[in-house]
């Protein structure tokens, strides 16, 4: 029976307990064929809980767990059409390169053909251009090559899903970099669902089509990269994904005005609701002006520090009655001249647009 | 003259390592060089040792190969038997049991240790001789049964003496082993029992190979055990040795024995080592 359905994995009102603490409580989760999904959240909100009940290492205490349609409460890891990339890579030390990752093909039944297991593991270890290491043992590999191992090992076996644990965490910068533009492109090359579990929301942005961000348990978005990141769903993700300023804030009766809380009043987009607010507010979304004529609905400050990073340099403001800001400064946006020096008083501009506005 | 921190770091380890090496020195090495000298002259008139150099004891060795053979078969096989008790049991005590109780059970294990082997062993010797077993056997008619004074009950007595010993190893190896091998292993497609043959008991094979060859070792020296529970009818080399150098006063025809049983044993545990790294593929092999 082959049930066609156009989600990979499909989470219905899924709760996992310990004992009595809450890892997962009550996840609605749908993840389209072929997509590539990122579990972002901090260590403890359960994205690792939620991978590892795909996998069939833990099982829900409530609800359901669907691949490809097919309910999967109770069915054990070795009968999941699914694979997984284990954190620090869970590679066989007493196998060679080779047999790492013909295990999976040896399970097989019927059996597999030597012939066939040796060219379709050769083939693998080719997609993760490791082809002449064969015969390596685990110890002799590096970090970067054993993640590569793991990977190959993962795949082997054509599974409709791929699911990656921290797969990055353990590499140093370049050669996450590296990593990061190789497994997008092993995910289009392959066209199966990639599910990635991840705290490191730079990751997740840039890997996935499709983010998931989790705290305590729950889901609190789940889009795009880019509508993550401008139009985050509340505080929480505007906190975590990306650096923001917050600002404590009332949105005045009718709704029109924001007023900051050092007196500085915004025009508000519509549909606010009065009261007191949260606002957010993105440090690349300022642009700073040098001080010269006072008009009224602008922030003043005073640059406190300045760290210079090349192409941006990223400041320390103090605004007026509302505390440290953080700015970071295209170089040619910052005008007359190229970069502001600590103790000089600035205005910050910015599109009251890009304000996100979350009810406190 | 001011000491480098290098030469006082070479003087504190040379201090620390005196004692044991002096006293391994003087009642292992020369002990050993004294044997290998004895085991090449000749007995005494009056028995003990006279100097010479003659092969005469070696040539001798046939005479004690029952001794010789039983213990080449009963010690691998006790240390096999052995192996097959103890591997579920560590394996239950590494894997399987509530981590909050582990503890406790592993001490369990060595309980017995609190109270001496000979005991122990007296024990089993009531238990399987005539008033034992045997006798409540013939109470529901089953009459005539032997136990012992056979090599059953040595076999017994030696599971009984030694499982602690097979134990303990293997349960390092496997409470050390990675789970998330395991998980590995089941994502992968492998049945439970296939892990187990492929990954599982692959890598805890050093702790196996230590095991065996602790137990082997140790009863390839066997006393006490045949003497209780075999009865004099299954002879050990140690019984052979007790018996050259306390009753019939041949030393070096003792020393000569003593000897081929150390090659013996230097052999084992070498080939134990080599197949132990050979299957484990890592380099730390924990041998004794």
């Amino acid at each position: 029976m082959t049930s066609v359905s156009a989600n990979d994995i499909e989470f219905r009102s899924v709760t996992k307990l310990y004992g009595s603490v809450t890892a997962v409580s009550d996840i609605n989760l749908a993840v389209p064929k072929g997509a590539f999904v990122a579990l972002l959240g901090p260590s403890g909100c359960g994205k690792t809980t939620c991978l590892r009940m795909i996998g069939g290492f833990e099982q829900p205490s409530d609800g359901t767990i669907l691949i490809d349609g097919r309910e999967m409460n109770g069915v054990p890891p070795y009968r999941r059409p699914v694979n997984m990339v284990f954190q620090h890579y869970a590679l066989f030390p007493h196998f060679d390169v080779e047999q790492n990752v013909a295990y999976g093909l040896k399970q097989a039944r019927p059996k597999l053909a030597a012939a066939e297991i040796s060219a379709r593991a050769r083939e693998a270890l080719e997609m993760v251009r490791l082809g002449g290491f064969e015969k390596r043992r685990i110890h002799e590999m590096s970090g970067g090559q054993q993640q590569r191992v793991a990977l190959a090992r993962a795949i082997v076996n054509k599974p409709s899903v791929l699911l990656l644990d921290e797969p990055l965490a353990a590499l140093d910068k370049k050669l996450r970099t590296a990593m990061q533009i190789e497994l997008q492109t092993l995910q289009r090359e392959l066209g199966i669902t990639f599910v990635l579990v991840t705290h490191d929301q730079e990751e997740a942005l840039s890997m996935s089509d499709m983010v998931c961000v989790m705290n305590a348990g729950r889901i609190v978005q789940m889009a795009k990269p880019q509508e993550i990141y401008d139009r985050p769903a509340d505080l929480f993700v505007a906190d975590f994904v990306g650096k923001t300023n917050r600002i404590a804030a009332t949105v005045e009766a009718g709704g029109a005005t924001l007023r900051l809380s050092n007196g500085t009043a915004l025009a508000a987009r519509s549909g606010l609701k009065p009261g007191a607010a949260t606002v957010a507010l993105r440090p690349e979304a300022i642009e700073l002006v040098r001080q010269s004529n006072g008009s009224g609905s602008q922030l003043t400050g005073t640059v406190t520090h300045r760290i210079f990073l090349g192409s941006t340099a990223e400041y320390q403001i103090n605004v007026d009655g509302l505390g440290d800001f953080l700015v970071t400064a295209d170089r040619r946006s910052v005008q007359e001249s190229d970069l502001v020096e600590p103790g000089e008083r600035v205005v910050l501009n910015f599109d009251p647009g890009k304000v996100h506005v979350f009810p406190a | 003259m001011p000491m480098t921190t290098d030469r006082k770091r070479q003087l504190l380890t040379a201090a620390l390592v005196a004692p044991a090496g002096l006293w391994l020195f003087v009642f292992l090495v020369l002990p050993f060089m004294a044997m290998v000298v004895f085991s090449f002259g000749e007995r005494a008139p009056e028995g003990g040792y006279q100097p010479a150099f003659t092969f005469a004891q070696f040539a001798n060795l046939p005479s004690r190969a029952a001794a010789f053979w039983n213990t080449m078969m009963i010690a691998p096989a006790g240390a096999l038997l052995c192996l097959i008790v103890a591997y579920p049991v560590a394996y239950y005590l590494a894997v399987k049991s509530n981590p909050k109780y582990r503890l406790m059970l592993v001490s369990l294990v060595v309980v017995p240790f609190w109270t001496s082997l000979l005991v122990r062993t007296y024990a089993w010797m009531y238990i399987l001789g005539s008033r034992g077993i045997p006798n409540l056997l013939s109470m529901i008619g089953i009459e005539d049964v032997r136990l012992l004074n056979t090599p059953g009950a040595v076999l017994l007595g030696i599971v009984y003496g030694y499982l602690p010993l097979m134990i303990m190893p293997i349960y390092v190896s496997l409470e050390k082993l990675d789970r998330r091998l395991l998980e590995a292993s089941a994502d992968l497609g492998a049945r439970p029992v296939s892990t187990f043959f492929s990954i599982t008991l692959p890598l805890s094979l050093p702790g196996v190979m230590t095991g065996v060859a602790l137990v082997t070792i140790l009863l390839l020296g066997e006393y006490l055990i045949p003497q209780l529970l075999g009865g004099g009818k299954v002879f050990f080399i140690g019984n052979a040795l007790v018996d050259l150098f306390l009753q019939s006063r041949n030393w070096p025809f003792g020393s000569a024995i003593a000897v081929t049983l150390v090659v013996v044993v230097v052999i084992v545990l070498t080939v134990a080592m080599r197949i132990a790294w050979k299957v484990s593929g890592s380099r730390q092999v924990d041998l004794v």
